[in-house]
């Protein structure tokens, strides 16, 4: 209920209002130099024709979203089909991120539940065990990784010397193997964000709903999620877009077999085809879905905030 | 029975999260003491590995790029953490205003454009100023790329944080400066430091962008290993890795030991328990 | 702004007495104690920066790197490319005292007439090798590539590359390169969409790798790698096959707007001392352009069976740089086998 008496502090009262400008200043000066600029220039790029072998000319077309969407088959001179390929890599990119980003919630979640419930003096110490091995490079943990699961390695050996297994669990080139390089390559992402709301979390709600006799899990449910979903919807969106784009763990643990939207872009400007306006093209229709969710979510957000 | 803070799997999620994040590393760390130069064999215990890190032809090379990443990624992260922070109060703390959502899109940006295009553009970019690339290009770039990696996590802290404990402390004729940093920077706090983790170790391990915008012979560690990673890892790269590894042990103990220091004043608001 | 500038400037470039020299390379491609060599001898101060394909190569020079270095090592393809886009200088045979050790029939090459841009660096071939513990029979077919027996079914790494893959692919075929004939291309295609159910990767960088490791069983690999594979202990046997194989020769070449003119043209003539040529030859397996360098070459590379084909056996192709239409139908192709 919320009556007259009982509206939040609108925010104005902590004294924020007045200095919008100058606190989004150095946001707006820094990502607009150096980040909208730069995609302004990829934006105007994915509307030229290519050069060949890399460079642009400047002469307006849309080849670039015409190859995107448009078939006529391998020689060009069929009907006009819809393309299904680069949507098909696009499903499957989506997919892939989706599934690493529930596997990093799944368990990056208890972690950091885990993490904020102990004394105060020591979380500060298990954050850092968490980030610790991101000092080691993205690409050596990465190899190691496959080091590690491959036919003859360490976790095969000893699983086959311990007689779980009879012969090697093929992981190298499978799809697990992606997800495991990408749980690997973005957990911290998951678990910081949560551990920030969590820790923030009031425990006395968890024990008003256990005397009204709610069961742990429902008290999770229903009382927890809600107040640190912040936590988690961030977390979700820093592992979901990098994944989206990421090609080491797909390329070296997952064989490289098909593009993903990463190494399809990456094939654009670094590969024998090129083609930078494809490339920059492919990169717009991927920033263009990522901005629709997250403006959702903004939206969804705003919508909450002024409730 | 047990306390609310305690669901049953969660210890053993924890557990199962850090030997899947420390195994790799503990291949390497082993690998850096073998003394035959192949992974694929054993040839005993040495630290010719660690010789030659110091001593070795790269190891002008190696040294100054891990200076240059170190402190590429100290300066980004916390520039883009103090960024990150204000734009934070003013997307959370000041209401609705126009211009939200644009700024909410903006600041998540660079997290949305894949990386080699940021490379590609913003060399383009920087050429086309006539920036000379260096370290300085290096920079800019990381401290954009951190922002919204430092920005999320405090986000999301302060959503939580209500406005109740400022609004007391102006009651009570504190400063809006003083609200800030005796009051709400305190409560936001785990947030300002996971935020602050996230950037730094994004542009520790960023290749891609850096090895676009860096200037020739301007060396990152992740610039200066790649090639002698891409065709299996050497063991002179794997002791750099464990040396890393063990900077950062010192450094997270150091950091302990002066936050404990710092504790003997008495404990910071938020701690609800 | 201008304050900026000149920040940048001063961090990005301390100047060298002496002179420097900024050399765009391959990774792992060069003796770490040859080029202090050079530094010795010359008092010139190098610095390396690394890439990992032509391609890569070329786009970042393209986005605004020409101009940062002296040279580069482009494959012969390539050099041809780079040429016809005027991104390289001309020096006069004259400018360079070792000119003349160039070997002969490396002096005339289609992609630098007479060589004005360019300087051999190293030459070599791609096919594919075997693990003999896997499979015994016989290698000498692009079979064991694109219809491989069942042994090595599933155990086959492919260069994540597209020339190599569809030059080799079509060599399997009996097509000619840069083919616009519709019967021959859309055969290619299919040939490999087929093939690919017995591929268990793709990847280039990690082709030696995955035959040490056991990962892969079999792998289209250059013949260098596949020398240092069985030098690391993997019972690998590199093939030429009897439909033929790819030929490529990395080349030094002197880009426009060097910065260091003088001090790149000291490097490439230093890179012609048959001695120094011998010591690349020796680090990376391959075989050098330069006449005289038998006396300094380790016996191992010098009779390997990777460096010595045998006597007969069909000869290798260059890559020819296809025209932008015909280019267009093997990108579709590309982009077909891996979407």
């Amino acid at each position: 209920m919320a009556g007259p008496g009982n509206i939040p502090p609108s925010a104005s009262d902590t004294g924020y209002r007045s200095l919008i400008g100058p606190l989004l200043l150095p946001t707006w000066a820094v990502i607009g130099i150096f980040m909208v600029l730069p995609v302004l220039l990829m934006a105007v790029y994915s509307f030229l024709t290519k050069e060949f072998r890399g460079g642009v000319i400047w002469d307006f077309t849309l080849a670039a979203y015409d190859q995107f969407f448009v078939t006529r088959g391998l020689f060009g001179d069929e009907p006009a089909q819809i393309e299904w390929t680069y949507i098909n890599i696009f499903w499957r990119s989506i997919w892939q991120a989706g599934l690493a980003t529930i596997l990093c919630l799944l368990i990056g979640f208890p972690t950091a539940w885990f993490i904020a419930t102990r004394p105060a003096q020591t979380r500060g110490l298990w954050l850092f065990l968490i980030t610790i091995p991101y000092w080691v490079n993205l690409l050596i943990r990465t190899v190691s990784l496959k080091f590690l699961i491959r036919d003859n390695g360490p976790l095969n050996e000893s699983l086959m010397a311990i007689g779980l297994i009879d012969g090697p669990l093929p992981l190298v080139n499978t799809n697990l193997a992606v997800q495991l390089g990408l749980f690997y390559s973005y957990l911290p992402f998951m678990v910081l964000p949560i551990y920030a709301a969590v820790e923030r979390y009031n425990f006395a709600l968890s024990e008003a709903a256990a005397d009204l006799y709610a069961s742990r899990w429902a008290t999770l449910r229903e009382i927890v999620l809600p107040v640190v979903k912040p936590g988690i919807i961030a977390g979700c969106i820093l592992v979901f877009v990098p994944s989206l784009g990421a090609f080491l763990a797909p390329d070296l643990l997952g064989g490289a077999k098909t593009f993903m939207i990463g190494s399809l872009i990456d094939e654009q400007f670094k590969g024998s085809q090129g083609d930078w306006p494809f490339g920059a093209a492919v990169a717009m229709i991927l920033m263009t879905l990522v901005l629709i969710v997250l403006l959702l979510y903004a939206r969804a957000q705003t919508r909450g905030a002024t409730r | 029975m047990k306390g609310v803070r305690y669901y049953p799997g969660f210890l053993p999620l924890t557990i199962l999260c850090l030997v899947v994040l420390y195994a790799p590393l503990a291949v390497v760390a082993v690998y850096s003491f073998n003394g035959s130069a192949s992974i694929t064999e054993w040839g005993g215990f040495s630290l010719r590995w660690y010789t030659d890190v110091f001593t070795g032809p790269e190891a002008v090379r190696f040294g100054q790029a891990a200076w240059n990443s170190l402190t590429i990624a100290l300066i980004a992260a916390t520039t883009a953490t103090v960024i990150a922070t204000a734009a934070a109060l003013a997307m959370l703390r000041a209401g609705p205003f126009r211009g939200r959502q644009a700024s909410f899109a903006l600041i998540n940006l660079p997290l949305m454009v894949p990386e080699i295009v940021i490379a590609v553009a913003t060399l383009i970019f920087f050429s086309t100023i006539g920036l000379t690339t260096g370290y300085l290009t290096i920079l800019l770039a990381h401290i954009t790329f951190c922002i919204p990696f430092a920005y999320l996590p405090i986000a999301a802290r302060l959503e939580g944080v209500e406005g109740t404990y400022e609004q007391a402390a102006r009651d009570l004729y504190a400063t809006r400066a003083q609200a800030f940093r005796l009051i709400l920077l305190p409560l936001l706090m785990p947030g300002v430091i996971s935020g602050w983790l996230l950037a730094f170790i994004i542009s520790l391990d960023d290749f891609i962008i850096t090895n676009f915008v860096k200037g020739a012979g301007m060396e990152t560690l992740p610039t200066a290993i790649f090639g002698s990673v891409k065709q299996g890892i050497k063991p002179n790269i794997m002791a750099i890795s464990t040396l890393m590894l063990l900077v950062s042990v010192l450094f997270v103990t150091a950091a302990y030991l002066i936050n404990r220091k710092g504790r003997q004043a008495p404990a910071t608001p938020g701690k609800t328990t | 702004m201008k304050k900026l500038l000149l920040t940048t400037a001063f961090l990005a470039s301390p100047a060298f007495a002496e002179g420097e020299l900024k050399v765009y390379h391959w990774f792992e491609y060069i003796p770490e104690d040859l080029v202090q060599k050079f530094e010795a001898e010359t008092g010139i101060d190098v610095t390396i920066d690394t890439y990992d394909s032509n391609e890569a190569m070329l786009a970042a020079l393209k986005a605004g790197k020409l101009g940062q270095y002296d040279v580069a090592v482009p494959a012969d393809f390539m050099v041809g490319i780079m040429a016809a886009d005027g991104m390289l200088d001309s020096y006069t045979p004259e400018e360079m005292p070792n000119h003349a050790n160039i070997a002969p029939q490396w002096m005339d090459v289609p992609f630098d007439p007479a060589r004005t841009h360019s300087i051999p660096y190293q030459w070599g071939s791609t096919s594919f090798a075997v693990n003999r513990d896997v499979y015994a029979g016989d290698i000498s077919s692009l079979a064991i590539m694109f219809d491989p027996p069942a042994e090595l079914q599933g155990k086959i790494n492919v260069l994540d590359s597209q020339n190599e893959v569809l030059i080799l692919g079509s060599l399997y075929l009996g097509i000619p390169q840069c083919t616009q004939d519709r019967a021959q291309l859309k055969a290619l295609n299919d040939m490999l969409l087929n093939a690919k159910q017995h591929w268990a990767s793709f990847g280039s960088d990690i082709a030696k790798d995955v035959l040490v490791s056991g990962d892969a069983a079999a792998g289209m690999i250059y013949n260098g790698f596949s020398a240092k594979a069985r030098a690391e202990g993997a019972n690998v046997e590199y093939s030429y096959p009897k439909e033929g194989h790819v030929l490529w020769m990395d080349n030094v070449v002197l880009l426009k707007d060097a910065p260091n003119r003088d001090n790149a043209l000291k490097f490439m003539n230093f890179l012609l001392e048959p001695e120094n040529a011998a010591a690349v030859t020796n680090y990376a397996a391959y075989t050098s352009g330069v006449t005289g360098v038998e006396p300094f070459l380790d016996d191992a590379i010098k009779n390997s069976p990777e460096n010595n084909p045998p006597a007969g056996i069909t000869p290798g192709v260059f890559a020819q740089a296809c025209d932008q239409e015909t280019q267009q139908l093997y990108d579709a192709i590309w982009t077909n086998l891996k979407k």
